[in-house]
């Protein structure tokens, strides 16, 4: 029965047609702003989590007391074998040390005297041990404006504002001025092997990007590590999963009365970003919600406009003997499927977009700059693996609701006046 | 019930209610159909037919009397009842013919099949055999809107009779053909309540249509007005 019906449907293409047109363009619309939203924010926090926060990252109570001041005299001792327990116990994640550091940098003229001198942000990463990651995540070969990658724990790359207000050029040198781990006064000198810009509004002015390695011998920090992160194997912030072992990690560590004991805090956790994780979410149930309701009322009216056309089917099918409830349910299986068949076809729409959005990305530089948070300067869409069913929430449920309001009709229908309505049919 | 009788009629008034008051559509109306009959009801306009074939049919309620057809009183009968009787005993033709224009003629006629849930092969059987009764083999494929006024009311008449309903209900089903087009469907109509012995119930203004009935009921402001039995109705006197 339902079969014969649905035959129906599909060849009365003015019935159809409209119905599965309005359909197919919420979903793809929903599905489509879910992978844009998706990209967009995963940007946020990859780019949070690359450059700060990773998606979780352990270091001592007292660091995370002043983490602002990056201070590395409370760094973690015996960096490298916690890096290897973390990767045992939790092979979910890979793990690395690096060290934020904070000073002047100098670059000397030829007479050896101050050139230009600027505030610098330091991140010694790991950039050489063959399992490190780094290099890959932080894109760096991609981000390299002049010169090149260093080859050597006393290279560095320098934001390309950076150098260029500094005046620096690749090959040339440039010195550090700060603390060493103990507190000392520190002055080391750095080989530029190039510039970078990360296309992250704010942080090109004084990034200086240095290798682990070069890092602890400019600190006087060997086998120390301010911080130690770790990223999920796809680099994709799994809010709840991260928070998770964030707090497994820390009840077997816990020790209040130790300053140096660690502490593992999830990319929630990280200034701003615990408010991005949850207005994430928040922001796409709203979307649904909004399109849900946008097309219930859509297809309420033109399933009342479809009841108008099908009056004389239904007074026909009434009069043969199929009961108001039976009409009422088929008509309903008839949206169901044309709801399906909408979804697929509004699914299958928006995927390659979002594929093409991801893979190629959309460059809007400029429009953003004011905005505190760390962004990129190309949008990124992500094809998560709910865009394949999202779209059939408000595909399928909204169909069916508009198709079950404009069916009350059915049941008010007079049997009484049946003759008379098929009479003036005609 | 008497055995012989298809619906028995007793003492029914219908009344509408019109502003304050009511209209009075049918009054003291008692009477049986016989099984086999072939009767029409005969009356001016607004003299009650339709309200009489509509109550017959289980798709108006009488205000007074009973009503009991196949064997089963209408009284207190809930709508999935009536439409229960109306789905296994009884076949409707109607003015404008009521197809489905996006299905084909065979699946119109499919259609009640389908909704007394009968298997495919049993379906198609009988599909065939309504078609070749009303002359449409050869139309199988057409959608509706192909077919002339007098082949679309052959569909109707076969889509009414493809489950061999004891009665079939007929509200003025040569109302939109023309002349041979008119006699042509009677002739079938004919055809079937011999061969099936099928009860026909018509409303009728048109003079073609009383030639072949076998009892007239003449209905004047909802009341019947004369009952005629005719032994040898028109069309057989010219052969
Ligand atoms: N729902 C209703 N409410 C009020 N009055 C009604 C209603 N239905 C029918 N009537 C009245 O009942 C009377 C009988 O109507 P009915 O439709 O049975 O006439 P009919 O004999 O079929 O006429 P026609 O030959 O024009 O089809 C008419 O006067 C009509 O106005
Ligand atoms: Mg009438």
């Amino acid at each position: 029965m339902l079969r014969f019906l649905i035959k129906g449907v599909f060849r009365d293409r003015s019935r159809s047609l409209f119905s599965l047109i309005v359909i197919t363009l919420i979903v793809a619309l929903t599905v489509f702003i879910r992978g844009f939203m998706a990209g967009i924010f995963d940007d946020v926090f990859r780019q949070s989590a690359v450059i700060f926060a990773g998606h979780v990252k352990v270091t001592t109570q007292a660091y995370t007391k002043e983490a602002d001041l990056l201070p590395n005299d409370l760094a973690i001792l015996g960096a490298d074998s916690l890096v290897a327990a973390l990767a045992q116990q939790y092979p979910e994640m890979f793990w690395s040390s690096r060290i934020m550091f904070a000073g002047l940098l100098d670059v000397p003229d030829e007479y050896g005297e101050t050139k230009e001198q600027g505030p610098m942000l330091g991140f010694g990463v790991d950039l050489f041990s063959p399992e490190s990651r780094m290099l890959e995540i932080w894109e760096l070969e991609r981000k390299i404006v002049r010169g090149r990658l260093p080859e050597e724990p006393g290279e560095v790359l320098l934001g390309e504002t950076f150098a260029t207000r500094l005046g620096v050029e690749p090959g040339e040198v440039a010195t550090f001025i700060g603390a060493s781990m103990y507190g000392g006064f520190v002055t080391y000198n750095f080989d530029v092997a190039g510039t970078i810009s990360l296309g992250v509004t704010g942080i090109d002015k004084n990034i200086l990007i240095a290798d682990l390695q070069g890092v602890r011998q400019a600190l006087d920090m060997q086998d120390a590590a301010g911080e130690i992160v770790g990223y999920s194997h796809d680099m994709f912030y799994d809010d709840p999963a991260s928070v998770a072992l964030a707090a497994d990690f820390n009840v077997n560590v816990d020790d209040p009365d130790n300053e140096f004991s660690l502490f593992m805090q999830p990319l929630r956790d990280h200034t701003q970003m615990g408010a991005m994780v949850d207005i994430a979410g928040y922001m796409m149930g709203i979307v649904i919600l909004v399109f849900v309701a946008v097309t219930v009322l859509v297809l309420w009216n033109l399933g009342l406009m479809n009841g108008l056309r099908r009056y004389g089917e239904f007074g026909m099918r009434l009069a043969m003997g199929e009961t108001k409830g039976h009409v009422y349910r088929t008509t309903m299986g008839e949206a169901v499927v044309m709801g399906i068949v909408g979804s697929f076809i509004g699914t299958v729409v928006a995927v390659p977009l979002i594929w093409y959005l991801q893979e190629v990305g959309l460059d809007y530089t400029g429009l953003f700059e004011d905005m505190t948070f760390v962004v990129s300067n190309i949008i990124r869409a992500r094809l998560t693996p709910d865009c394949y069913y999202l779209g059939f929430i408000p595909g399928v449920v909204a169909t069916v609701a508009g198709t079950m309001l404009a069916g009350r009709g059915i049941y008010k229908r007079e049997m009484s006046q049946l003759f008379k309505e098929l009479e003036l049919e005609a | 019930m008497d055995d012989n009788h298809i619906v028995e009629i007793r003492d029914l008034v219908k009344n509408y209610p019109v502003g304050g008051g009511h209209f009075t559509a049918l009054r003291d109306v008692t009477t049986d159909l016989v099984v086999g009959e072939f009767t029409g009801l005969v009356g001016p306009s607004g003299s009650g037919k339709t309200t009489l074939l509509n109550i017959i049919g289980g798709l108006d309620a009488p205000t007074e009397g009973s009503v009991t057809v196949l064997d089963m009183p209408l009284g207190g009968k809930n709508h999935k009842e009536l439409a229960h009787l109306r789905r296994e005993g009884i076949g409707f033709i109607f003015q404008t013919f009521n197809l489905l224009p996006v299905y084909t003629v065979f699946e119109n006629v499919e259609f009640p099949l389908l909704l007394i849930g009968m298997a495919a092969d049993e379906r198609k059987e009988l599909v065939d055999q309504a078609l070749e009764w009303v002359g449409l083999t050869d139309k199988v494929k057409s959608r509706p809107a192909q077919l002339s006024g007098g082949e679309c009311q052959r569909v109707a008449i076969a889509r009414a009779i493809v489950k061999k309903p004891k009665l079939i209900i007929a509200d003025e089903p040569t109302a939109n053909l023309d002349a041979k087009n008119s006699h042509n469907i009677m002739q079938i109509l004919v055809h079937l309540n011999q061969e099936l012995s099928t009860s026909f119930i018509f409303a009728t203004h048109d003079e073609k249509v009383m030639g072949y009935l076998t009892r007239i009921i003449h209905l004047i402001d909802g009341r019947i007005d004369e009952d005629e039995h005719i032994s040898e109705p028109e069309y057989r006197k010219g052969k």
